[in-house]
């Protein structure tokens, strides 16, 4: 008994082995850095997309340009109002913009893939289908005709 | 004398890393409805006559109501409905003649919210999925997704998704 407590009293507690833990790290390092993707663009309009079951996997995302629609947040309310604005990358735009937002970024796609570019409507769920339908129009006439209207999986309840 | 390098604090500063992209990035949220849009054209649409029994008018007004058919319906009824009006498994006289003739138009107002057009194209996209599905089990015992891509081909010809939208009204308000 005595010999125990002697040889605890000598090392005292052991030191945890942190070896691994920077592995540990990485490896959650690794999976965030596969499952996100970098916010390149800050949203200037609030946009809570609808929810639908239909859904389809947006796949090749640099054969993806997305156009925001909604009222703008707080901070730019006193400036653009609170009607339902587009927005295309990280500014505030108009329906004239729309075709010169496509023809840039159809500009970076090798023309091989250009016919397989989709256009990610992420429309905010109170918007009124005026503004909608107008856009629609556009990229018609722009002839971007693959879209995505961008939706959450539903939730059950 | 030990010559290996202290490692105590590359855990500090992989967590830095980690907590720098879950910061800067967000869970990508890609998935959405996808729907191929028609050409633009100038030129009048034909003038085409469908029989009126292969075609399923689907109006939505401005109050976000429903009108199938000249008939207001719930949006929870839409999906049934139309699965009935296509398959027409009593071949009765007023739905379509056969699937692949079916015609389903969409029209809504310039006042309808998104979310409710959204909906309604959803349920009506749901009609015909669950369809396929129903045929793919039948033919070949599986769902839609996982049969070969020539059946899929097959299904698709027996049922088509034929989905017109119209012109959308300027009644009610927009917001």
């Amino acid at each position: 008994m005595s010999k125990f407590k002697e040889s605890a009293a000598s090392k005292g507690a052991p030191a945890l082995n942190t070896a691994s833990l920077p592995d540990i790290v990485f490896m959650l390092l690794f999976f965030f850095m596969v499952v996100t993707k970098l916010r390149d663009t800050e949203l200037k309009v609030n946009v809570r997309t609808p929810e639908a079951s239909q859904l389809t996997k947006l796949e090749n995302k640099s054969l993806v340009n997305f156009i925001y629609v909604g009222r703008p947040t707080v901070k730019y309310m006193q400036v653009y109002g609170t009607k339902p604005r587009i927005q295309l990358g990280d500014k505030f735009a108009n329906m004239e913009d729309i075709p010169l937002f496509l023809e840039k970024h159809k500009l970076q796609i090798p023309e091989k893939q250009q016919t397989q570019i989709t256009s990610s409507l992420r429309i905010d769920g109170d918007v009124t289908m005026g503004i909608v339908g107008d856009i629609k129009t556009a990229l018609r006439k722009a002839n971007q005709l693959k879209i995505n209207y961008s939706a959450k999986p539903l939730q059950k309840k | 004398m030990s010559n290996e390098i202290n490692a105590g604090s590359m855990a500090d500063i992989a967590f830095l890393l980690l907590i720098f992209f879950l910061v800067t990035t967000q869970i990508s949220e890609d998935k959405g409805l996808l729907v191929k849009l028609p050409p633009w054209s100038t030129e009048p649409p034909p003038d085409f006559k469908a029989n009126s029994r292969n075609l399923y008018s689907v109006l939505v007004n401005a109050q976000n109501q429903l009108l199938v058919r000249g008939q207001a319906m719930d949006i929870e009824k839409l999906r049934e409905n139309t699965k009935l009006f296509i398959s027409n498994p009593r071949q009765e006289s007023d739905k379509a003649t056969n699937p692949a003739d079916a015609i389903v138009s969409l029209k809504n107002d310039r006042g309808t919210k998104y979310s409710t057009y959204l909906r309604v194209y959803n349920e009506l996209q749901a009609a015909y999925t669950e369809l396929r599905n129903e045929m793919a089990l039948k033919k070949y015992g599986k769902d839609f997704e996982f049969v070969t891509d020539s059946q899929k081909k097959e299904i698709r010809e027996l049922i088509p998704l034929i989905l017109s939208e119209a012109e959308p009204t300027a009644f009610g308000d927009e917001k």
